[in-house]
């Protein structure tokens, strides 16, 4: 009655999406943010937003080619996080929380706003700007892979590169968490003030964390837009949240946390959505219309999450040893 | 390094540090910390207001003073770690008035907190390693080529570990800070503060909150860091301590210094005892009995122990 071949392969597919590898490495600048630097960024989609459109803009508007295009994203980004940081990184890191939150729908506003339309294409958004992209790529025309898994040269091609970004994110973060920077950083979570009396310049090092994983959330946001358009409402609060959600599920304070977290996230609301839509149209929730059952998945996603931040506070990957102490 | 050095009995006090008289803001035969009109205000309180003061090279000078009288906040302001109202303030000759704390400690000027600052979820050995200065790995691009900092590291660690087993914190290298003590936080701030050879130790209330059994230990690693050259500023309560440790004394009352002092005269100093008691000690204001019994069996204490 219910198909259930094409339910889990739909969600398989989510495995190596690249909108997972995007939230991937959303997550993993909010793991150098919130869980290595114990900075409160609550504006990943704001970084998310600079790099879709600072890609697309540039490449539409002004034809940059690719290379300038991703050069001019993370620019703004760079420019966004010494904004934000400038004013409040002094501060306690509660203000950071609320000058983050606020700042990163400014963005999407304006972004949004009809004074801006010929640039960024208003709330409808852009689309179009894939093209030097898919010149770059070295497979030729045909459709490759096997089960679930198959698709055409474009999408293996965005694949493969979105992977690839993961992949070396990952090793850089392992490489400078593991070093002399990493270790202040990290102690700076701990607190700010015994780092100070040791000599080193926390505002400095906060500063490059909040920008390190700000570039992180906007390459990600580049990635983001490749497999569909941009569009603003695409950047609300919410984006920001579902990255966190996928940072605690696998690990604040941890690299590949953040990867397999994502992974998780998009395979079980895949999993959810197709198995409900089927479900409704089956009969089997005759208490609930197409329309419910659409938001229902994500009911379903808050509570696993709910349930493995209360059995397993310190996700997937964490380490329970930290746990064990109560600050 | 100096771990069968351990004073025991009597230490040995470091004495003839002042010019002329000694009294407040007297001057000392060689400073390594000389503060001016230093003066800090909360609203329409008056913390501290120093006109002059100068720390002695190479002794203990211990800061006292009843709940209030503003040490922990000269404290702040000598680190940077608060900016005064008014003031400058030189530590070995450089002015470091108004400088960050981060650049006051850098120059070897280290201090502990009153409420101790280990950090909870890095290992007492990554603890150790963060109190080492000019570190290269430090920074960010030169964080991704371990060869460039690996020697500096290892060289690191071997000075942490050393430091670690003469503070008897070697076995915990490898627990997280969270795991130690309140008194084995202390001994590891300590130690992680001497990780970066400052000339000048501050530290805040050392003896807060440790048992007895450690107590003895802290204030032999005390006296050893005069014993390797470094001088000691710290504020204490204990007057035990204070008596036994320190060369020199400075107390101080509703923000100002009222008088200095070797450890033994300046008790009997009738400004000392007026600061402890209240200036109008013999009057019965009928306000607060227990907390004048506490100053009274303080200064007791010391009489006692003079005997």
């Amino acid at each position: 009655m219910i198909d259930w071949g094409a339910i889990f392969s739909n969600a398989a597919v989510e495995l190596i999406s690249p909108t997972t590898a995007a939230y991937a490495l959303a997550a993993l600048g909010l793991a150098i943010h919130f869980g290595y630097t114990g900075l409160l960024n609550f504006g990943q989609a704001g970084f998310m937003a600079l790099g879709a459109y600072g890609f697309a803009i540039s490449t539409l508007s002004f034809g940059f080619p690719v290379w300038a295009s991703v050069l001019v994203g993370v620019g703004a980004s760079v420019v966004f996080a010494l904004i934000l940081g400038i004013p409040t990184l002094r501060l306690r890191a509660d203000y950071l929380a609320i000058v983050t939150i606020a700042a990163a729908e400014i963005v999407r506003l304006l972004f949004t706003t009809n004074t801006f339309d010929a640039l960024t294409g208003s709330a409808n958004g852009l689309s179009g700007y894939k093209g030097g992209f898919a010149d770059l790529n070295p497979i030729p025309e045909g459709t490759y892979g096997f089960g679930p898994f198959e698709y055409n040269a474009y999408d293996w091609w965005l694949r493969i590169v979105a992977w690839t970004i993961v992949v070396l994110a990952c090793l850089f973060t392992w490489q400078i968490m593991r070093s002399p920077w990493g270790r202040v950083v990290k102690a700076i979570r701990e607190d700010e003030d015994a780092v100070r009396a040791l000599g080193k310049n926390v505002y400095s090092y906060k500063m490059q964390s909040l920008i390190l994983g700000g570039v992180y959330g906007t390459i990600a946001g580049m990635i983001f837009i490749l497999p569909r358009a941009v569009v603003p409402s695409n950047y609300q609060t919410s984006l920001t949240f579902f990255v966190y959600a996928i940072l605690l599920l696998g690990g604040a304070a941890t690299i590949l946390g953040p990867v397999i977290g994502s992974m998780i996230f998009w395979v079980l609301l895949s999993f959810f959505s197709g198995f409900i839509a089927r479900a409704v149209e089956a009969g089997w929730l005759p208490f609930m219309s197409s329309v419910q059952a659409g938001q229902l998945r994500f009911i379903l996603v808050g509570v696993a999450i709910m349930l493995i931040v209360i059995y397993r506070p310190q996700g997937i990957f964490g380490n329970k040893k930290e746990l064990a102490f109560v600050k | 390094m100096s771990s069968n050095s351990v004073p025991t009995g009597k230490p040995v006090k470091t004495v003839d540090m002042h010019i002329g008289e000694a009294v407040p803001g007297c001057k000392k035969k060689d400073p390594i910390l000389v503060v001016d009109g230093v003066s800090r205000t909360f609203g329409g309180l008056t913390a501290v207001d120093v006109e002059h003061l100068e720390v002695p090279r190479g002794a203990i000078t211990a800061l006292i003073g009843p709940n209030g009288a503003g040490k922990t906040t000269l404290f702040n302001l000598l680190t940077g770690f608060d900016k005064p109202d008014t003031g400058a303030w030189t530590f070995e000759g450089t002015p470091i008035g108004g400088k960050s704390a981060f650049k006051v400690a850098r120059m070897g000027q280290v201090r502990t907190f009153q409420l101790t600052k280990a950090l909870g979820l890095l290992t007492v050995m990554d603890n150790m390693l963060l109190g080492a200065k000019g570190q290269i790995g430090e920074n960010i691009f030169r964080s991704l080529l371990p060869f460039l900092w690996r020697k500096q590291e290892a060289g690191n660690r071997v000075k942490a570990l050393d430091l670690l087993t003469r503070f008897k914190l070697d076995a915990k290298k490898d627990d997280y800070a969270a795991s130690l003590s309140g008194g084995q936080r202390k001994l590891l701030e300590m130690a992680r503060a001497l990780m970066s050879e400052p000339t000048l130790v501050m530290l805040d209330e050392p003896m807060a909150g440790v048992n007895p059994a450690l107590t003895q230990s802290l204030l032999d690693h005390i006296l050893n860091l005069k014993a390797e050259g470094m001088s000691v500023l710290f504020v204490e309560h204990d007057m035990h301590m204070v008596r036994h440790i320190a060369d020199w004394v400075i107390v101080m009352a509703e923000g100002k210094v009222v008088a200095e002092g070797d450890p033994h005269e300046v008790m009997r100093n009738p400004a000392v005892i007026d600061a402890y008691l209240g200036q109008h000690h013999d009057e019965d204001l009928g306000e607060d009995p227990d907390a004048e019994k506490e100053h009274v069996g303080a200064i007791k204490e010391l009489l006692d122990d003079e005997l």
